[in-house]
Protein backbone atom coordinates (compact mmCIF):
# COMPACT_ATOMS: atom_id res chain seq x y z
CA UNK A 1 0.00 0.00 0.00
CA UNK A 2 1.25 3.80 -0.71
CA UNK A 3 1.04 6.19 1.37
CA UNK A 4 -1.66 7.83 -0.26
CA UNK A 5 -3.78 5.12 0.20
CA UNK A 6 -3.32 5.04 4.03
CA UNK A 7 -3.58 8.34 4.13
CA UNK A 8 -7.30 8.12 2.35
CA UNK A 9 -8.26 5.59 5.02
CA UNK A 10 -6.54 6.81 8.57
CA UNK A 11 -7.44 10.29 8.26
CA UNK A 12 -4.01 11.58 8.69
CA UNK A 13 -2.95 15.18 7.91
CA UNK A 14 -0.48 15.96 5.38
CA UNK A 15 2.05 18.46 6.00
CA UNK A 16 4.96 18.32 4.36
CA UNK A 17 6.61 15.74 0.97
CA UNK A 18 4.06 15.23 -0.67
CA UNK A 19 6.93 14.09 -3.32
CA UNK A 20 6.62 10.76 -1.61
CA UNK A 21 3.20 9.97 -1.84
CA UNK A 22 3.49 7.02 -3.96
CA UNK A 23 6.19 5.75 -1.18
CA UNK A 24 5.27 2.16 -0.57
CA UNK A 25 4.46 1.07 2.84
CA UNK A 26 5.64 -2.72 4.43
CA UNK A 27 5.91 -1.72 8.07
CA UNK A 28 5.90 0.37 10.45
CA UNK A 29 8.43 1.33 13.95
CA UNK A 30 7.17 3.54 17.31
CA UNK A 31 10.14 5.75 18.91
CA UNK A 32 11.10 8.68 19.80
CA UNK A 33 14.70 7.81 20.61
CA UNK A 34 16.73 8.13 17.74
CA UNK A 35 19.52 5.35 18.04
CA UNK A 36 16.33 3.31 18.50
CA UNK A 37 15.23 3.57 15.54
CA UNK A 38 18.31 4.09 13.25
CA UNK A 39 18.90 0.37 14.75
CA UNK A 40 15.49 -0.74 14.32
CA UNK A 41 13.34 0.63 11.87
CA UNK A 42 13.31 -0.97 8.73
CA UNK A 43 13.33 0.30 4.57
CA UNK A 44 9.34 1.02 4.11
CA UNK A 45 8.42 0.97 7.35
CA UNK A 46 6.29 4.03 8.66
CA UNK A 47 7.79 5.75 11.53
CA UNK A 48 5.13 7.44 14.14
CA UNK A 49 6.64 9.48 16.81
CA UNK A 50 6.78 12.69 18.45
CA UNK A 51 10.21 13.88 17.15
CA UNK A 52 9.25 16.99 15.12
CA UNK A 53 11.99 18.54 13.97
CA UNK A 54 14.88 18.41 11.35
CA UNK A 55 16.65 15.98 12.76
CA UNK A 56 13.98 12.68 11.99
CA UNK A 57 13.95 13.73 8.43
CA UNK A 58 17.69 13.30 8.26
CA UNK A 59 17.47 9.21 9.98
CA UNK A 60 14.46 8.59 8.27
CA UNK A 61 15.87 9.53 4.82
CA UNK A 62 18.66 7.28 5.82
CA UNK A 63 17.02 4.67 6.50
CA UNK A 64 14.37 4.86 3.67
CA UNK A 65 11.15 4.81 5.53
CA UNK A 66 8.17 5.79 3.63
CA UNK A 67 6.78 8.72 6.25
CA UNK A 68 6.85 9.95 9.15
CA UNK A 69 3.21 10.04 11.28
CA UNK A 70 3.30 12.67 14.20
CA UNK A 71 1.57 11.89 16.78
CA UNK A 72 0.11 13.20 19.88
CA UNK A 73 -0.97 16.93 17.89
CA UNK A 74 2.58 17.21 17.98
CA UNK A 75 3.76 19.82 15.21
CA UNK A 76 6.74 19.95 12.50
CA UNK A 77 8.88 22.84 12.95
CA UNK A 78 9.91 24.87 9.86
CA UNK A 79 12.96 23.34 9.23
CA UNK A 80 11.71 20.14 9.36
CA UNK A 81 8.70 20.76 6.96
CA UNK A 82 11.40 22.19 4.05
CA UNK A 83 13.50 19.29 4.80
CA UNK A 84 11.05 17.05 4.13
CA UNK A 85 9.95 18.65 1.13
CA UNK A 86 13.20 18.63 -0.26
CA UNK A 87 13.69 14.83 0.61
CA UNK A 88 9.97 13.68 -0.31
CA UNK A 89 9.28 12.37 2.96
CA UNK A 90 5.49 12.80 3.58
CA UNK A 91 4.80 13.90 7.18
CA UNK A 92 1.49 13.15 8.35
CA UNK A 93 -0.19 14.91 11.90
CA UNK A 94 -2.79 13.69 13.79
CA UNK A 95 -4.09 13.81 17.28
CA UNK A 96 -4.05 10.41 18.14
CA UNK A 97 -1.81 8.92 20.73
CA UNK A 98 1.23 6.69 19.09
CA UNK A 99 -0.61 3.53 20.49
CA UNK A 100 -4.20 4.86 17.93
CA UNK A 101 -2.37 5.54 15.22
CA UNK A 102 -0.32 1.77 15.29
CA UNK A 103 -4.07 0.65 15.89
CA UNK A 104 -5.19 2.44 13.20
CA UNK A 105 -2.15 1.60 10.40
CA UNK A 106 -2.61 -1.88 11.34
CA UNK A 107 -5.66 -2.21 10.45
CA UNK A 108 -5.10 -0.72 7.52
CA UNK A 109 -2.09 -2.68 5.98
CA UNK A 110 -2.43 -5.58 7.75
CA UNK A 111 -5.62 -6.66 5.82
CA UNK B 1 37.67 6.68 -4.42
CA UNK B 2 38.40 9.10 -1.43
CA UNK B 3 35.74 11.42 -0.20
CA UNK B 4 36.20 14.56 2.57
CA UNK B 5 33.61 15.58 4.69
CA UNK B 6 33.88 18.95 7.00
CA UNK B 7 31.07 18.79 9.61
CA UNK B 8 29.90 21.53 11.50
CA UNK B 9 29.48 21.65 15.17
CA UNK B 10 26.54 22.38 17.35
CA UNK B 11 24.88 23.32 13.78
CA UNK B 12 21.63 20.50 14.01
CA UNK B 13 20.11 21.83 10.92
CA UNK B 14 22.81 20.13 8.59
CA UNK B 15 23.50 17.13 10.87
CA UNK B 16 23.63 14.08 9.01
CA UNK B 17 24.43 15.45 5.60
CA UNK B 18 27.81 14.13 5.19
CA UNK B 19 25.86 10.12 6.01
CA UNK B 20 23.28 11.52 3.26
CA UNK B 21 26.00 12.80 0.82
CA UNK B 22 27.67 8.97 1.24
CA UNK B 23 24.71 7.15 0.84
CA UNK B 24 23.51 8.85 -2.42
CA UNK B 25 26.96 8.22 -3.60
CA UNK B 26 27.01 4.00 -2.48
CA UNK B 27 23.72 4.11 -4.16
CA UNK B 28 24.71 5.27 -7.78
CA UNK B 29 27.13 2.95 -7.33
CA UNK B 30 24.92 0.56 -6.80
CA UNK B 31 26.18 -1.15 -3.76
CA UNK B 32 23.67 -3.68 -2.31
CA UNK B 33 21.23 -2.21 -0.61
CA UNK B 34 21.86 -4.09 3.05
CA UNK B 35 25.24 -3.21 2.99
CA UNK B 36 24.60 0.52 2.37
CA UNK B 37 22.14 0.34 5.48
CA UNK B 38 25.18 -0.59 7.81
CA UNK B 39 27.54 1.93 6.47
CA UNK B 40 24.45 4.46 6.88
CA UNK B 41 23.57 3.77 10.75
CA UNK B 42 27.15 3.34 11.58
CA UNK B 43 28.63 7.01 9.65
CA UNK B 44 25.48 8.56 10.87
CA UNK B 45 25.90 7.83 14.75
CA UNK B 46 29.34 8.82 14.54
CA UNK B 47 28.56 11.75 12.66
CA UNK B 48 26.09 12.74 15.11
CA UNK B 49 28.37 12.47 17.91
CA UNK B 50 30.74 14.38 16.65
CA UNK B 51 28.10 17.42 15.93
CA UNK B 52 27.20 16.60 19.74
CA UNK B 53 29.45 15.75 21.55
CA UNK B 54 32.84 17.32 20.21
CA UNK B 55 31.85 20.33 18.21
CA UNK B 56 32.01 19.02 14.62
CA UNK B 57 35.48 17.77 12.87
CA UNK B 58 36.57 15.80 9.45
CA UNK B 59 35.29 12.63 8.19
CA UNK B 60 37.35 10.63 5.39
CA UNK B 61 35.97 7.71 3.72
CA UNK B 62 37.93 5.52 1.38
CA UNK B 63 36.02 3.57 -0.66
CA UNK B 64 37.61 0.44 -2.45
CA UNK B 65 37.10 -2.40 -4.19
CA UNK B 66 35.91 -4.71 -1.20
CA UNK B 67 35.26 -2.66 1.87
CA UNK B 68 34.27 1.20 2.88
CA UNK B 69 36.38 2.46 5.44
CA UNK B 70 35.52 5.74 7.29
CA UNK B 71 37.67 7.91 9.71
CA UNK B 72 35.98 10.78 11.77
CA UNK B 73 38.52 12.75 13.91
CA UNK B 74 37.60 15.27 16.20
CA UNK B 75 38.83 18.00 18.35
CA UNK B 76 36.45 18.23 20.98
CA UNK B 77 36.74 16.86 24.78
CA UNK B 78 37.77 13.15 24.14
CA UNK B 79 36.08 10.32 26.00
CA UNK B 80 37.84 9.39 29.32
CA UNK B 81 36.43 5.64 29.17
CA UNK B 82 36.03 4.39 26.20
CA UNK B 83 34.60 0.75 27.73
CA UNK B 84 31.86 2.80 29.72
CA UNK B 85 31.09 4.91 27.02
CA UNK B 86 30.45 2.00 24.47
CA UNK B 87 27.69 0.35 27.48
CA UNK B 88 24.46 0.29 25.93
CA UNK B 89 22.61 3.49 27.82
CA UNK B 90 25.45 5.08 28.62
CA UNK B 91 24.79 8.60 27.79
CA UNK B 92 26.08 12.26 28.64
CA UNK B 93 23.74 14.09 26.80
CA UNK B 94 22.32 17.40 27.67
CA UNK B 95 18.27 17.50 28.57
CA UNK B 96 18.07 19.92 25.45
CA UNK B 97 19.99 17.05 23.16
CA UNK B 98 17.95 14.13 25.21
CA UNK B 99 14.72 16.13 24.15
CA UNK B 100 14.97 16.09 20.71
CA UNK B 101 15.94 12.22 20.69
CA UNK B 102 19.51 11.63 21.22
CA UNK B 103 20.99 10.54 24.24
CA UNK B 104 19.54 7.09 24.47
CA UNK B 105 23.13 6.16 24.91
CA UNK B 106 22.87 3.38 21.86
CA UNK B 107 25.12 5.48 19.48
CA UNK B 108 28.15 3.68 19.95
CA UNK B 109 26.65 0.05 20.22
CA UNK B 110 24.87 1.09 17.14
CA UNK B 111 28.40 1.19 15.49
CA UNK B 112 29.82 -1.75 16.56
CA UNK B 113 26.89 -3.96 15.53
CA UNK B 114 26.48 -2.72 11.65
CA UNK B 115 30.10 -2.12 11.34
CA UNK B 116 32.37 -5.33 10.42
CA UNK B 117 35.33 -3.48 11.95
CA UNK B 118 35.42 -0.18 14.90
CA UNK B 119 37.83 1.82 16.19
CA UNK B 120 37.81 4.05 19.12
CA UNK B 121 41.15 6.14 19.89
CA UNK B 122 40.36 9.26 22.15
CA UNK B 123 42.54 11.58 24.64
CA UNK B 124 40.98 13.79 26.84
CA UNK B 125 41.33 17.37 26.14
CA UNK B 126 42.74 16.30 22.66
CA UNK B 127 39.85 14.69 20.91
CA UNK B 128 38.48 11.18 19.30
CA UNK B 129 38.80 9.56 16.14
CA UNK B 130 36.68 6.71 15.39
CA UNK B 131 37.40 4.08 12.85
CA UNK B 132 34.44 2.22 10.67
CA UNK B 133 35.09 -0.45 8.52
CA UNK B 134 32.42 -2.16 6.86
CA UNK B 135 33.03 -4.94 3.67
CA UNK B 136 31.11 -4.77 0.57
CA UNK B 137 31.29 -8.82 -0.05
N1 LIG C 1 33.16 12.18 19.52
C1 LIG C 1 32.96 12.18 20.85
N2 LIG C 1 33.57 13.10 21.65
C2 LIG C 1 33.38 13.12 22.98
N3 LIG C 1 32.58 12.25 23.63
C3 LIG C 1 31.94 11.32 22.91
C4 LIG C 1 32.09 11.23 21.49
N4 LIG C 1 31.35 10.19 21.04
C5 LIG C 1 30.78 9.67 22.13
N5 LIG C 1 31.11 10.33 23.26
C6 LIG C 1 30.71 10.01 24.65
O1 LIG C 1 30.25 8.67 24.69
C7 LIG C 1 28.88 8.66 25.18
C8 LIG C 1 28.12 7.52 24.50
O2 LIG C 1 27.98 7.77 23.09
P1 LIG C 1 26.75 7.13 22.30
O3 LIG C 1 26.78 7.59 20.90
O4 LIG C 1 26.76 5.66 22.54
O5 LIG C 1 25.48 7.72 23.06
P2 LIG C 1 24.86 9.20 22.96
O6 LIG C 1 25.45 9.95 21.85
O7 LIG C 1 24.99 9.83 24.31
O8 LIG C 1 23.33 8.88 22.69
P3 LIG C 1 22.69 8.35 21.29
O9 LIG C 1 23.84 8.05 20.38
O10 LIG C 1 21.91 7.14 21.64
O11 LIG C 1 21.85 9.47 20.80
C9 LIG C 1 28.35 10.03 24.88
O12 LIG C 1 27.25 10.39 25.71
C10 LIG C 1 29.59 10.89 25.16
O13 LIG C 1 29.77 11.06 26.53
MG1 LIG D 1 25.51 9.11 19.94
Amino acid sequence: MTIKELIRSAEFEIVAGEKGMDNEVEGGYVGDLLSFVMAHAKEKDVWVTIQGHINSVAVASLLGLSAIILSEGVAADSEMIKKADEEGIPILRTKLSSFDVVCKVSGVIRT
Amino acid sequence: MKLHYQVDGDNFLVAGEASASLKRTLKQLGIDASIIRKISISMYEAEMNMVIHAYGGVIDVELSADKVAIILKDTGPGIPDIELAMKEGYSTATHEIRELGFGAGMGLPNMKRYSDYLNVYSEVGVGTTVEITVYLT
